[in-house]
């Protein structure tokens, strides 16, 4: 699904990502745990195309493609998703609006017929009970007025309305209370399956407890410098990052 | 009658004693402008004897006065004498619509303008099944009934000559301006509406059904009077983009709310910008709109859009001098490639106990600059006072600007204020988060802007607000990206 090379990216000249290496299949579910400035934002901005970044050397390949010259609109219309650390407000930006435009911009772009107002507000209402969210999300403008919880659950929304084949959790659980925590990885992991992969990044491995991937990948100084089971998640809570910095 | 007919023939024979080789049937007289060409237009006109007076008091006041240069806009000097100021309503007829500019065509399908009325508009003969006039005619027979007065402003001299001669300039006197003044010694026509006593008018006033009227010209003249306890909305302009040969226009709005009376005056501006890489050609927009609430709880409400002209001026303001009365400002200005626009209101309490709003949306993209300028005066008699305003602005792109210049007047201390401003650039972090949701930029920007004027679109009429949303990503249509 997902295949990163010898990914060395930066900005401004300074290089964070020194080389990664990356190969997630469809139906798995990967997680990057690493400290700040580890590079795991970068890695998430650079996947999903953020602008800024400079990618110098090695390719990521999206069902064997390369996508890195691919504007990010078009990343996403193929089918990968991010969720957003920090999700922004788009003040007067009605929240149903903008989850049909984005709908509508994925089926219009995979060919299908765009859906209507009713059909859109069904589909969108089945998603809302899935998450324990009530209707009145859909009144309002898009992150606006939102509580750190409220936005992370608008991005798993987001993410059950668009259907996304891959989709990267950037730091899901931070600011997140444990009822909150339970609710979103109860979403995700609904929305796994045989074909569906997932990149989940974080600092904690207390979202990993729910979620409980099947590769773990430990960041540090812009490098994978360790990859394992879900038990490496578990050995990091223990000991910390230390003794596997060289 | 006979003593009129009698002016008119007198005047009629004085033609050559002008000098203008003109016949009744002429459709333009030449370019200059002196005391002739005023009694000219007053006399092709047929206007009364105290309306030419009127004319040429303004005409000789305007020799007094100077350019205003105090707004933060730039434009060449006007050569008034290259302007033909009378051209009589002429209609350029083209046979179909391979005849027009196809790209005028393509922004008319954007804007989704139905075909007919785009013939309408770019001046395509219309088919007889479909009968614009005849439709204007019910329009017209219903608000007769209703007793409401909705004409030309020709045609109200003619047949309302009292009421004209009772309202022009009493809310912009013909002293008031460098291009009120101009306006007021040159005005070719207009609108005219006035409703009754406790009438509640049955329909918006649109322009849109003067379409196939009379091309009001570049010195227009609109007033507006709304009797006790009555209510109208009117609306001005159309999200079509109108393309003018005349550079200059300089309209004056008058409106006058009687006791209780609303009145809601809502303008979709969109005259051709001009070059998007030179400005050249554009139009220049001078504009005087105000409204006078003369009594007690009268309600006066302006609501612009105003996305076209190269330059604009224009401060739709309100005197609220009937107690409890109430002025409101609501306002989307877009700016892009080389526009320019100096644009706010002026509230002016005397009143007790009278209210205003102002909210005013500015948009700047490319090399367009922005200014909102405000006044709120509250005068000593006005005990109570209140006034609300709130000014934001959005930057797309780092080659525009966004200026406020809010000027603040009060001389009673009962008086409430409230101000607030913002100034903020269409977020990186924006864009991105709606591409990453397969959002194309264009249509994220035109998301967020019309997210961001959503306050002042509410407070269309219905079926203008769709079309400002839909003006707006036309407008702003390749800024980004």
């Amino acid at each position: 699904m997902l295949n990163i090379k010898d990914l060395h990216a930066g900005v401004d000249g300074k290089e964070i990502l020194q080389g990664v290496d990356l190969c997630i299949n469809p139906g798995e579910m990967h997680a990057v745990m690493g400290r700040n400035g580890s590079g795991k934002s970068t890695l998430s901005n650079v996947i999903t195309g953020k602008e800024g970044y400079n990618i110098s050397k090695g390719d990521i390949l999206y069902k064997n493609e390369s996508i890195i010259e691919w504007p990010p609109e078009k990343r996403a219309l193929a089918g990968i998703f991010m969720s957003f650390q920090y999700p922004v407000s788009m003040p007067g930006v009605n929240n149903t609006y903008f989850l049909k435009a984005a709908l509508n911009a994925k089926l219009k772009n995979a060919g299908e017929k765009e859906l209507d107002a009713a059909g859109f507000l069904k589909l969108v209402k089945e998603k809302l009970t899935e998450l324990n969210m009530d209707t009145s999300y859909l009144q309002r403008a898009v992150n606006e007025g939102f509580s750190g919880g409220e936005k992370k659950r608008n991005e798993i929304l987001q993410m059950l309305t668009l259907e996304p084949e891959i989709a990267i959790m950037d730091e899901t659980d931070s600011g997140l209370d444990i009822d909150a925590l339970k609710i979103i990885a109860n979403g995700i992991n609904k929305y796994r399956n045989s074909e569906r992969s997932f990149l989940v990044i974080t600092h904690y491995q207390r979202l990993l407890r729910y979620l409980e991937p099947d590769v773990v990948h430990v960041l540090i100084d812009g490098k994978v410098v360790r990859s394992g089971g879900k038990e490496l998640a578990l050995e990091l809570e223990e000991k910390g990052y230390h003794w596997l910095e060289s | 009658m006979p003593d009129e007919q009698k002016i008119i023939d007198s005047n009629l024979e004085k033609d050559y004693e002008y000098g203008f080789v003109t016949d009744i049937e002429s459709e333009t007289i030449p370019p200059g402008l002196d005391e002739n060409v005023i009694r000219t237009i007053s006399r092709k006109k047929k206007e009364p004897e105290w309306l030419l007076d009127w004319r040429l008091r303004s005409y000789r006041h305007w020799l007094k006065k100077k350019r205003p240069n105090w707004a933060n806009i730039e434009y060449p000097d006007i050569d008034y004498q290259s302007i033909s100021y009378f051209s009589a309503p002429k209609k350029k007829e083209l046979s179909s619509l391979d005849e027009v500019d196809p790209q005028l065509l393509e922004t008319y399908n954007k804007l989704g303008i139905p075909l007919e009325e785009q013939k309408m508009l770019s001046g395509v003969a219309v088919d007889a099944v479909f009968d614009s006039v005849s439709i204007a005619t019910t329009f017209k027979e219903e608000l007769k009934k209703a007793g409401v007065i909705f004409c030309s402003f020709s045609e109200a001299v003619q047949d309302h000559p009292d009421l004209v001669k009772k309202y022009l300039g009493t809310v912009v006197p013909y002293t008031d301006n460098y291009f009120a003044t101009l306006n007021s010694a040159v005005f070719t026509d207009g609108s005219f509406v006035y409703i009754p006593k406790g009438v509640r008018c049955p329909m918006e006033l649109s322009t849109y059904f003067r379409i196939n009227e009379a091309n009001t010209g570049q010195f227009e003249r609109t007033l507006v009077i709304a009797d006790e306890g009555s209510h109208v909305s009117y609306l001005e302009g159309c999200t079509a983009p109108m393309r003018d040969e005349n550079q200059l226009h300089a309209a004056v709005v008058e409106l006058v709310a009687h006791k209780d009376a609303t009145i809601k005056y809502s303008t979709v501006q969109n005259w051709y910008p001009g070059h998007p890489k030179t400005g050249k050609g554009g139009i220049y927009n001078f504009v005087t709109k105000r409204g006078t609430c003369l009594e007690q709880n009268s309600r006066i409400s302006w609501t612009q859009v105003e996305t076209g002209s190269a330059v604009t001026w224009k401060y739709p303001s309100c005197i609220l001098k009937g107690d409890g009365s109430v002025g409101e400002f609501y306002s989307v200005a877009v700016t892009n490639n080389k526009q320019q626009a100096d644009t706010g209101t002026k509230m002016i309490h005397l009143g007790k106990n009278t209210r205003s709003t102002i909210i005013s949306k500015g948009i700047s993209a490319g090399e367009g600059q922005q200014t909102y300028r405000g006044e709120v005066k509250i005068m000593k008699g006005a005990d109570q006072a209140r006034n609300f305003s709130q000014c934001d602005s959005i930057l797309i792109g780092d080659n525009c600007g966004a200026h406020t210049f809010p000027y603040i007047d009060v001389r009673n201390p009962s008086a409430q204020m409230e101000h607030e401003a913002t100034t903020s650039n269409i977020g990186e972090d924006q864009l991105f988060y709606c591409n990453q949701r397969g959002i194309s930029s264009e249509n994220a920007v035109s998301m967020i802007v019309n997210g961001f004027c959503k306050e002042v679109f509410n407070e269309l009429p219905m079926e203008f607000a769709v079309e400002a949303t839909k003006l707006m990503e036309v407008t702003l249509e390749g800024s980004v990206g």
